[in-house]
């Protein structure tokens, strides 16, 4: 190896291994490129989602047919559903910011498995080629929804297999990049590092590696009964041959609710990442984040029966149901507390990120809030299946997730790419994409307890009002998207160039290291003497 | 890059996994149970139409075969390359002649009409129908976990030629080795859940 390109003075994007070009991508197992291959195909099919998502507002926009038909309208949110989901949100940030800073926070110079990390990703994008197949061939695209339910997923005769089986191939993905960070977690901490030592990202990376482990293969064995159900006709949620479609949805969301924290817990971790840096000050109650993360973790797999509080089960099970759902709010409110007290007589340094992270707090906390109403078994059965959930979980999903991962990337951009963001362009995309976001969900909250059904193309005309307002509030948070992604795209590639080890005045790890990273990220392993946020020296 | 070598961690990733595959068949078991308690009357008599022989021979190979993969790791520690590779030839050579049991069992109750889909099982009421999908299924990704263990051993036994796996080094024999294990084990509840209870 020559000195030019010596894996200890040679930054990680320029650096040239055994394949060249594209090659030199696809095939690296080094957790950094990965975790960038992961971030261009969520940023391309996000943009693919929300444009449908765009065009799903838009018909909305009058009753009756505006743009598109009632089957359009269905394959439309069937696939900004499994795209947004299983595609962006799921791996979201622990397959990006988690494959690329795990490693580094914790003074590693890879992953456990590199090369099943990489292999993690050949999943993936094996597994969105499969999807992708359900739009072109077959009899048209599904038109289920992103919940498959049966018998209707079936009974359908739109090309559900693939849908199916693409989101069975990417669960893979999820379980082997989830067992590759606890065994990374567990086994590669630099010396010194207890585990109270450990920033809060890649504890709340840990929780929800778990959580891909334990909940993944339910999802695994109930996508593949549906393959079975379709090709074979084993009868085990088809009513007509004794089976039980209820159960489905048992298995579904024994599944889907913990990979709602699949996708929310990495958020608050960078969330917690984030403000302390930007307070300049020591996170407010570092182990009652911890624990709350691991409580989250825990309780969220006995809440999954508050997604059928219709569907039909006894009222026991009812009462237990409310009542954890209930229970599982407590530890996402005491972190909305510590985030808080955290700024509080902080010297705040009013930047993009941070600009996130607290718009993060806001719409956080409305999603949080509507959650309970919709936990709460009276009411949940007014606003069931209307567009109140599709506001509540839009908040959370998009607001918190979604919000999260903007942050993260206005966060560690200048570590990954070195080069720096234009702040006023960026500042500006994230105002009008907030105004955007709040224009476009608020009005959905009162639509929804008006009585107005999810999924459907059309409406009564009594709802018209709230649509127009919903509509063009759809238009102006893509404006908002547009302007920071071609901020961020035009930066990445001419932005200014900067070396600046810490930009922000981070404590963390990644913080000491190069800009951009070197290949193998430290030249020496560090020794951890201090807690991860010592601002108090 | 410097060589990053922790069996330790290695075989904490396979323990992983195999706790993903134990939820895997643990949500069909579940499935299993909530059919079974409503109809226990269909579950017993198709319990009957399975062949316990064929079962029993099927349960006795594999756990010769637990063995024999145990007996090849500890061959492994000691050194001794060749008693190694063959029994590690004699777990893959049950592996297959599972499979071959298992085609003929599978092959006489699809000539029953009992496959799903068939006619002749359809006029036997969801009992019947659940028993069988559910049977057929689970026994077929148990299948399905057999071949990947033929492939994993197949491997292995490669590697082991090629010295790539020596006495210093065998995590990948031993992890191979726990998988097939967890084949087993699985096995070991599936055998009486749809042969001997009645």
């Amino acid at each position: 190896m020559s000195e030019a390109n010596n894996a200890h003075n040679v930054s990680y994007l320029e650096y040239k291994g055994q394949y060249k070009g594209l090659f030199a991508w696809i095939f690296s197992t080094d957790h950094k490129r990965i975790g960038l291959l992961y971030l261009y195909t969520m940023l391309l099919f996000f943009s693919v989602a929300a444009i449908l998502g765009l065009l799903m507002k838009t018909q909305l926009i009058a009753p009756g047919y505006t743009i598109m038909g009632p089957q359009t309208y269905n394959s439309l949110f069937t696939l900004h559903g499994i795209i947004m989901i299983f595609i962006i949100v799921v791996p979201g940030l622990p397959a990006v910011f988690g494959n690329f800073f795990l490693p580094i926070m914790i003074g590693a110079k890879d992953v456990a498995f590199p090369k099943l990390n990489l292999l993690s990703w050949w999943f993936y994008i094996i597994g969105i080629l499969i999807v992708l197949t359900s739009q072109f061939m077959g009899d048209g695209p599904p038109d289920t929804g992103w919940t498959f339910y049966a018998p209707y997923s079936f009974r359908t005769p739109t090309n559900v297999l693939p849908a199916v089986f693409g989101a069975f191939v990417m669960g893979f993905s999820s379980i082997l990049t989830g067992i590759n960070f606890v065994v990374t977690i567990h086994r590669m901490r630099a010396p010194g590092m207890t585990w109270f030592k450990m920033p809060l990202f890649p504890w709340t990376l840990y929780g929800t590696a778990w959580i891909q482990i334990l909940a993944t293969p339910v999802i695994g064995i109930t996508l593949l009964l549906i393959i079975a159900e379709r090709l074979m006709g084993i009868g085990i949620f088809d009513p007509a041959l004794g089976g039980d479609p209820i159960l489905y949805q048992h298995l579904f969301w024994i599944y889907s609710h913990p990979a709602v924290y699949i996708m929310i817990l990495p958020g608050m971790g960078a969330i917690s990442e984030i403000i302390p840096v930007f307070s300049r000050k020591t996170i407010f109650g570092y182990k009652a984040i911890v624990l709350s993360t691991m409580a989250i973790a825990f309780v969220g797999y006995f809440v999954w029966g508050h997604h059928m509080f219709t569907s039909g089960m006894s009222g026991r099970a009812l009462y237990a149901f409310s009542f954890l759902t209930f229970l599982v709010a407590i530890p996402s409110a005491i972190k909305v507390f510590n985030w808080v007290s955290t700024m509080h007589r902080g010297s705040l340094h009013m930047q993009t990120p941070f600009y996130w992270a607290v718009s993060f707090i806001f719409v956080f906390m409305i999603g949080g809030l509507t959650g309970l109403v919709l936990g709460s078994l009276a009411t949940n059965v007014h606003v069931h299946d209307t567009h109140f959930v599709v506001a509540h979980f839009h908040f959370i999903v998009f607001g918190g997730t979604g919000y999260a991962f903007m942050a993260a990337l206005h966060y560690w951009f200048p570590k990954m790419f070195g080069r720096m963001y234009d702040m006023n362009w960026a500042n500006l995309g994230w105002g009008i994409f907030f105004i955007g976001f709040n224009t476009l969900y608020l009005p959905m909250f009162y639509l929804g307890i008006m009585g107005m059904p999810r999924r459907y193309y059309d409406y009564l005309p009594d709802f018209h009002g709230g649509n127009i307002v919903s509509s063009l509030g759809a238009w102006v948070m893509v404006s908002g998207i547009v302007i920071i992604f071609a901020n961020l795209i035009r930066s990445a590639r001419h932005g200014e160039k900067t070396s600046d080890k810490n930009p922000w005045g981070g404590k963390t790890l990644e913080w000491q290291v190069d800009t951009p990273p070197t290949l193998e990220n430290f030249e020496e392993i560090p020794t951890i003497v201090k807690g991860p946020y010592d601002y108090e020296d | 890059m410097t060589v990053h070598r922790d069996d330790l961690g290695d075989k904490m990733g396979m323990w992983l996994f195999i706790f993903t595959e134990l939820l895997l068949f643990g949500m069909l078991f579940v499935v299993y149970a909530v059919y079974r308690s409503m109809h226990p009357e269909a579950f017993k008599l198709g319990g009957d139409e399975l062949d316990v022989v064929m079962g029993t021979i099927n349960t006795i190979i594999l756990l010769i075969s637990s063995m024999t993969v145990a007996m090849s790791i500890s061959a492994m520690q000691k050194g001794n390359k060749k008693l190694a590779l063959t029994l590690l030839t004699i777990t893959l050579i049950i592996a297959v002649v599972f499979l071959v049991n298992k085609y003929f069992e599978w092959g006489a109750k699809f000539e029953y009409g009992f496959n799903p889909g068939a006619p002749e099982l359809l006029e036997l009421g969801p009992g019947t129908i659940l028993f069988f999908g559910l049977y057929f299924i689970m026994t077929g990704i148990h299948a399905l976990h057999i071949i990947i263990g033929i492939a994993l051993f197949i491997y292995v036994f490669w590697q082991i030629r090629k010295d790539k796996i020596h006495q210093t080094d065998y995590v990948w024999l031993e992890n191979t080795g726990l998988y097939w294990h967890l084949v087993d084990l699985i096995w070991i509840f599936l055998f009486p859940l749809f042969y001997l209870i009645h």
